[in-house]
């Protein structure tokens, strides 16, 4: 007998949202930590990917899958697809990860440490919405903006100026129009709602 | 076979230097690598990381551009590019609502006709690799793959995801000695060299203390990525490790353009933060398999 196949008397589940959107079981995991063995972030995170997997798998408790929600390690996950490539299940960890960064972030429930990889993040897509590309430059100072990280990095800009691997002025696509209405249907929107 | 070509954001700023080596030993190749008409960006790592559609839809849209452009197969030289490009083409032909719903979203028709080709897949077409060399590049290397280029193994559908082979085989082509080594998948810390300097000084320098103790004279990388976290990251590298490392990280492109002899300006060389200077051959440590050879090890 599988153990998913319990009735569950608590009701759609955090594991089944990212079941419906990824297709990952968390049931199918039999906690053999080679995900959290390969992961090269493991020490650094509050909880490593197998116990992320299992705060899911413990559906009757919502405040386990609270805890996911809230972990700095979905934000600490680097997709390097390790995780992925060693589980005996086959099992999509990076992709979960994903899921569960969505869900986070459309919960509001950010973990305060994730602060700037996610300011990082924002002032990425704020160039390639604007532009259509990455503008290194334009990046760099909304991540300052953001993260109020003044003083990072101050003399790596003008060396990289110097070699040339710095543009003072952004390549635009000419398909931003197009690129604009697919934020505002997708990333934006969803922010809007929330 | 229309070939084109997806530079990328980096390709274009920080990781030029690699555009300009590609480009260079394209020349050389007598290859046409024309660039997909008005591309934008793939969405890397930000895109998947906020939002599952807004990462579908911009490769998707790239895509769409270079099938309409009549391209048969795309070049993404960026391990990481390459990745969002072949992971978007896998799940839109895998579910076809999904196409639709971002075929919608793109206002184009997205078909999944246009391969998704990398560097070391494009570079394994050149036939009779070896006959153009003229300087063989004799240095002890080793090849660093990163994450994105071999994994995940079902969507990128080439090499081992663990332990490759390609990259070491392109570089005894042009007569350098690929090491065995164990960091040839291991990640590099990525997207994380502005946000978290901190994690990606040590896992960069974890890499490089690795190639470094087995004698390499060189790392060859093959994404923008991983060049600017084991180069420009340096300083940051060695102040937490708290010592030196003085080897040169270069793209598998300019490794090649070296070897196929051309020159270090046309190849960007004089752009890395590392200096790109090898010791002369006689001054050369022996490899650890010469010194296990005379029972020193």
């Amino acid at each position: 007998m599988r153990s998913d196949n319990h009735a569950h008397p608590v009701g759609r589940t955090l594991a089944d949202r990212v079941q419906e959107k990824t297709g990952v079981d968390v049931a199918r995991c039999y906690q053999c930590g080679k995900c959290s063995a390969g992961c090269p972030l493991a020490a650094d995170m509050d909880f490593p990917p197998s116990q992320i997997m299992h705060l899911l798998q413990l559906r009757e408790f919502p405040e386990f899958a609270e805890l996911a929600l809230r972990s700095h390690t979905i934000w600490l996950c680097l997709t390097c697809e390790i995780c992925y490539c060693r589980c005996p299940m086959e099992l999509d960890i990076p992709k979960l990860m994903d899921a569960l960064r969505h869900e986070s972030l459309a919960q509001k429930k950010v973990n305060p440490k994730a602060k700037d990889i996610l300011a990082f993040h924002r002032a990425f897509l704020d160039s390639v919405r604007y532009t259509g590309r990455l503008f290194e430059m334009g990046q760099i100072v909304d991540y300052k903006l953001r993260s109020r990280h003044f003083l990072q990095d101050l003399l790596q800009a003008p060396w990289m100026f110097l070699v040339g691997k710095l543009h003072l002025m952004p390549e635009r696509v000419r398909g931003r129009r197009l690129l604009g209405r697919i934020f505002a249907k997708t990333l934006k929107g969803k922010e809007k709602r929330t | 076979m229309k070939t084109g070509f997806y530079p990328g954001c980096s390709m274009k700023g920080s990781a030029r230097e690699y555009s300009e080596s590609l480009l260079a030993v394209a020349r050389a190749l007598g290859r046409e690598l024309p660039e997909i008409p008005d591309w934008n960006c793939c969405g890397a790592t930000a895109a998947h990381n906020l939002d599952r559609n807004l990462a579908l839809a911009l490769p998707a849209r790239i895509l769409a551009a270079a099938e309409k452009d009549g391209m048969d197969e795309v070049l993404v030289p960026c391990a990481a590019c390459y990745s969002r490009l072949s992971v978007t083409r896998h799940e839109l032909l895998e579910d076809e609502e999904l196409r639709q719903k971002i075929s919608g979203l793109i206002e184009a028709d997205y078909r999944g006709t246009a391969r998704v080709l990398n560097i070391i897949e494009w570079l394994a077409g050149v036939p009779e690799l070896e006959k153009l060399v003229k300087v063989p590049f004799a240095r002890r290397v080793a090849c660093y793959y990163g994450c994105l280029l071999v994994r995940p193994a079902g969507v990128v559908k080439f090499d081992r995801p663990e332990e490759p082979q390609s990259m070491d085989l392109l570089m005894k082509k042009i007569g350098a000695e690929p090491l065995d080594w164990a960091f040839k998948t291991e990640c590099c810390g990525a997207g994380f060299s502005v946000s978290r300097t901190d994690l990606v000084a040590r896992l960069s320098g974890l890499i490089l203390d690795d190639a470094v103790s087995r004698g390499a004279e060189a790392v060859i990388v093959a994404c923008p990525m991983c060049h600017l976290n084991l180069d420009m990251r340096r300083p940051n590298i060695e102040k937490l490790a708290k010592k030196k490392f003085n080897i040169p990280v270069i793209y598998l492109t300019q490794a090649l353009g070296l070897a196929i002899g051309l020159a270090p300006k046309k190849l960007g060389l004089q752009r890395h933060k590392v200096a790109v200077k090898f010791p002369p051959p006689e001054a050369k440590p022996p490899s650890a398999d010469k010194l296990a050879a005379v029972g020193e090890v």
